[in-house]
């Protein structure tokens, strides 16, 4: 097959890679450059948009023996994911950037690039297996990452290779070692690419502007501390509230809802947070299905597994957990397992 | 395989090679610095000076106006700034730089960053449709206020479009005001006659590779009576302007390129314009909505001979460049920058056209090694290329 490997500059797009071409693939590379300003060599520097990352996937390139291009996408970076990411926070909702990225970027903006210049598909180094477009979680359940997959639609998977799925982290590392790719102990990249400093709260202050607003206890009703903007907050969140007026019972209190508006923040005891019923917009089946259904759902990235029933309502669904979750955040994805298969995705309303 | 990059570099001329492997042969059994006084330091300075001789010949120029330094880049930031700040030095009023709207980065950047950090002002000088800058443009710009004008700078030929400028008219009119006047003529030596002393231009760059000659080295003809502050401060080689030892071989083998290429140049010219006119004519039958950009080929002393450059109406530069490397064809885009990515042509820009239009353009360059079959492998792909291109779209567009 014809390959358009998306290289980031990290280990497992090396391997990716790699392992395309060693299974006889004709690999091209590409490295996305989503930063209009792209970050320095400076230490420090995190995610996918510095030059020390595009340098590095260029040296993959010329290791693997492979044409490597750059792809300017930071218009459409900008407008699909950070723009989105910013709007989603406005509105009170926890978006799932790389998830968006995924979604709207590496298998939208790229994929169709890819096949309309003859490419049969787009090799990527996420962590999950893709068989006969059956999408399941990675062996490595900790590196997995067919949560933020699973928002591909059945065409988009069709154009997708992932040969790292059935290896762990330190097998990738080491098949990156072994074949002298110099990013083989490259540190991972945890936070959000757009967010060299990881201060999320003062990246959406910086775009919002100060909009406070009061903080309010949900079992006394009474304020009980302000905030320079309800965005900062996020379901379930119990750092960085700085509440004037402890807790009746001492216990600690987490951010129970934020209601955009009124830019009000309600915080109450953790057990406040558990919800049994979660109802999501937006249902992408990856294959046919009949509800109700009983399968497995998770709520979040890296999140707990929760036995569920879901039943059709509006254009997602009513999901009832056998477990309780705490903190489930409007704007999230709900995907829906069956064991370590990908049933379907739909976003947390 | 067809290599349709020569603007970007050229291969080196045989003869260049065997000077270098002769002159880097040469210091096995005898080392020196061509600034130490033993024999072997003047061995080492024999090179050199000898190699100055040599270029400053081919350019019309005098030996000790001759400055090699490591790079046009080198080359142009050290006229640029060092010209501007002995200007300033001289008089604090004079800060204004006139450059063209379309200098290499190698220029513009430089003078972006005396805006931004020394206080300097600059008027981009407008260029019209085909990339030429006008004299009476030149002269408008000087006319505001002459007595604030640290620096006049206009590239020699456009490494995108091939435009060449009319430099001597314009350096002309520098003079008129007692400016002094700098040209980029990395592109230019070689495929144009460049004489220095009949140009009249006060400070010329040049890169090695760019003329058949090695990397990692260039030169900075700058007139004797042009005041420069040094980049680089240190032993004082250089004329006290640029210090850091010298590379003997390397000026060597830029001397012999240069003075071969200037010498072939006539005969080159010839032959690059009749194949360029050839691809032009071709491109543009196979593909008919493509557009020349540039100065049209029958104006042929107004434009390099060996620079094509289309646009490609609804194609992405980079997905013509991938698509016909993957068929051995070797282009550009035209505009690079450090991490690859390419933006619009600000060159194509400031000539009147759209985003659009500037992200739909190709470069292919001719040199000395070009021949009709190069010809011939771009036009047996290019078609089928253009339509698969045309059908990938421009990515920044919305789908």
């Amino acid at each position: 097959m014809r390959l358009l490997a998306a290289l980031s500059g990290g280990v497992d797009s090396a391997v990716a890679a790699a392992l395309a071409v060693e299974a006889g693939h004709d690999v091209t590379a590409v490295h996305l450059a989503l930063s209009s300003a792209p970050a320095t060599l400076r230490t420090g520097s995190r995610g996918c948009c510095s030059k020390e990352d595009a340098r590095d996937a260029a040296r993959v390139a010329d290791v693997l023996g492979i044409p490597f291009y750059v792809w300017d996408l930071a218009d459409r970076f900008r407008e699909e994911v950070i723009d989105d990411f910013v709007a989603e926070y406005a509105a009170g909702r926890t978006p799932n950037p790389c998830l968006r990225c995924n979604e709207r970027i590496k298998f939208t903006a790229v994929l169709d690039r890819a096949l309309a210049l003859g490419f049969d598909a787009v090799v990527t180094g996420h962590h999950a297996r893709l068989e006969a477009g059956v999408l399941r979680r990675s062996v490595d359940l900790a590196k997995d990452q067919s949560y933020v997959l699973a928002v591909l639609t059945p065409e988009q998977l069709a154009g997708t290779v992932l040969p790292l799925g059935g290896l762990t982290k330190s097998e990738v590392r080491s098949a990156a070692a072994t074949r002298g790719l110099a990013v083989a102990d490259k540190p991972d990249s945890h936070d959000i690419c757009f967010i060299a400093d990881g201060d999320t709260a003062g990246f959406l202050h910086d775009r919002l502007g100060a909009q406070p607003g009061p903080v309010v206890d949900a079992l006394t009703g009474a304020v009980v501390g302000g905030h320079d903007g309800a965005y900062a907050y996020t379901v379930g969140q119990r750092r960085g509230l700085s509440l004037t007026v402890p807790a009746a019972d001492g216990r600690p209190r987490y951010v129970l809802s934020v209601e955009p508006v009124s830019r009000t923040v309600t915080v109450g005891p953790g057990e406040a947070l558990d919800v049994t019923h979660v109802r999501t917009t937006r249902a992408l089946w990856l294959a046919p299905a009949s509800l109700p259904l009983a399968c497995e759902v998770q709520l979040r990235a890296h999140g707990a597994v929760h036995r569920c029933l879901v039943h059709a309502e509006g254009d997602g669904w009513r999901l009832e957990l056998s477990t309780p979750a705490r903190g489930v955040a409007p704007g999230q994805a709900a995907v829906l397992y069956a064991d370590d298969r990908v049933l379907a995705s739909a976003t947390v309303a | 395989m067809a290599y349709l990059d020569h603007a970007a570099t050229t291969p080196m001329l045989p003869e260049a090679v065997a000077t270098v492997t002769a002159a880097l042969t040469a210091s096995l059994s005898a080392a020196g610095n061509a600034s130490s006084l033993h024999s072997g330091g003047r061995a080492a300075r024999r090179v050199v000076e000898e190699s100055r001789e040599q270029l400053a010949g081919a350019l019309g120029a005098r030996p000790s106006e001759v400055l090699f330094t490591g790079s046009g880049t080198e080359s142009d930031n050290l006229a640029v700034k060092g010209i501007w700040w002995a200007r300033r030095a001289a008089d604090p009023r004079r800060t204004r730089i006139l450059a063209s709207a379309v200098e290499h980065h190698a220029v513009l950047d430089a003078v972006e960053w005396l805006v931004g950090h020394e206080g300097a002002t600059v008027n981009w000088l407008e260029v019209d449709a085909q990339g030429e800058l006008h004299p009476d443009v030149l002269r408008e710009a000087i006319e505001r206020d002459p007595s604030d004008v640290a620096l006049v700078t206009v590239m020699w030929a456009n490494n995108e479009v091939g435009t060449v400028q009319p430099v001597r008219r314009l350096a002309e009119v520098a003079h008129e005001y007692g400016l002094p006047f700098h040209s980029d003529a990395v592109q230019a030596v070689g495929q144009l006659p460049v004489h220095v002393a009949a140009s009249g231009v006060d400070a010329l760059s040049l890169a090695g590779h760019k003329l058949g000659g090695p990397f990692g080295v260039g030169a900075l003809v700058l007139g004797r009576d042009v005041d420069c502050v040094p980049l680089l401060h240190g032993g004082g080689q250089e004329r006290d302007v640029r210090s850091g030892t010298l590379d003997p071989p390397a000026v060597a083998g830029l001397a012999v390129a240069a003075s071969l290429a200037v010498e072939r140049q006539p005969a080159l010219h010839g032959r690059l314009s009749e194949l360029r006119d050839d691809l032009v004519r071709r491109v543009l039958e196979a593909v008919p909505e493509a557009v020349l950009n540039g100065v049209p080929i029958d104006h042929r002393g107004r434009r390099l001979p060996g620079n094509a450059h289309f646009s490609f109406p609804g194609c992405e530069g980079d997905s013509l460049l991938l698509l016909l490397d993957a068929r051995g064809v070797e282009v550009s885009t035209g505009s690079a920058c450090s991490a690859g990515v390419a933006r619009p042509s600000h060159v194509l820009l400031a000539m009147g056209q759209s985003e659009e239009s500037a992200r739909s353009s190709l470069r292919f360059s001719l040199g000395h090694t070009s021949t009709p079959a190069d010809v011939a492998d771009l036009l047996a792909v290019l078609p089928s290329v253009v339509e698969r291109a045309r059908k990938a779209g421009l990515p920044g567009a919305r789908r």
